[in-house]
């Protein structure tokens, strides 16, 4: 699937579904992950945001709020990853807020759906790259 | 239930009666709503100071909040020189003037030595002490700013002095 293109096989992955870019309660939770990005870099992951905005929205929402991961577009066809990953909201149209922790191998580690105008939190990440092996780096 | 990972010690700021029940936070001077918070933690601590352990500690996110992390390292350099709390109220009370001139203004006017303080800052002799503190705060479940986290655990109540009362009171029944 295309939609994978911002993941780098063979290191892990965070991915991080939100519903929208420049709702209130994404800010927080993406900024949240931009803070502690060189932690999760540093943990041997990578991050990536993903919502059902399209690439423009996305550009702009990334520049404005200085991220320093990628966002991926799941937007054409729509939600197509959300609805691989079974976090696609059809009531909304959106995605859930939703976490995975994907080993270098690409298969699922870990994963959170937390409520959807709830930040999760970053803790689960950490623990989860903590348990994948082999053991990396991990912050203390 | 997010837990707090780092328990509180001797290098926290801590405000009230540390046998208390422990209320720490994780905020960032830049943020409107630890402005709003830090309104209701002084209401608190004055109704109920005696039995609170307030703990403040430093999650400045900088992409949001350019002047955030700068701000922290000043209130630490206030630590450093006798006085968090001087600080830690007056940033609070000027969230919307953090730039190196305004952090030193406040040193001064706290009776620290602002020429110091600047020199503190300069040398970024802090980051590290609030980095360590935003670490502490991510592996706990910080979910953004404020966060408050009563006797170890996340709270995701109300912010008002009358919900915190209430809390804390339901914590001393044994």
């Amino acid at each position: 699937m295309g939609a994978h293109s911002g993941v780098i096989r063979g290191r892990a992955s965070v991915l991080v579904f939100y519903p929208a870019d420049w709702s209130p309660v994404c800010g927080d939770e993406l900024a949240l992950f931009d803070e502690v990005l060189p932690d999760i870099q540093a943990a041997g992951a990578d991050v990536v945001g993903i919502s059902v905005d399209g690439r423009w929205c996305h550009r702009a929402y990334a520049e404005h709020r200085k991220l320093r991961f990628p966002l991926l577009a799941d937007f054409e066809p729509k939600g197509a990853l959300a609805r691989a990953y079974g976090v696609y909201r059809a009531s909304d149209g959106t995605s859930e807020r939703a976490l995975f922790v994907i080993d270098g191998d690409g298969v699922i580690r870990w994963s959170f759906l937390s409520p959807i105008d709830v930040s999760p939190g970053v803790d689960g990440v950490f623990d989860a790259l903590e348990r994948l092996e082999p053991r990396v780096g991990a912050a203390p | 239930m997010s837990r707090l990972r780092s328990p509180v010690n001797a290098d926290d700021h801590i405000r009230g009666d540390p046998r208390g029940i422990e209320i720490v936070e994780y905020g960032d001077f830049e943020c409107p709503a630890c402005g709003e918070a830090a309104a209701v933690v002084d209401a608190l601590l004055y109704e109920v100071g005696d039995d609170i352990c307030f703990v403040y500690r430093h999650f400045p996110l900088s992409n949001v909040h350019p002047h955030a992390l700068m701000a922290a390292e000043a209130s630490e350099a206030g630590a450093a020189l006798g006085d968090f709390w001087a600080m830690h109220d007056r940033l609070f009370a000027n969230q919307d003037r953090l730039e190196v001139e305004d952090l030193q203004a406040y040193a001064d006017d706290a009776g620290l030595d602002a020429d110091e303080v600047g020199r503190l800052l300069a040398r970024r002799a802090f980051v590290g002490r609030v980095r360590d503190d935003v670490r502490s705060g991510a592996r706990s479940g910080v979910n953004g700013t404020p966060t408050f986290f009563i006797d170890g655990l996340r709270y995701d109540g109300p912010m008002t002095v009358a919900a915190l009362v209430d809390r804390a009171a339901r914590r001393r029944i044994p």
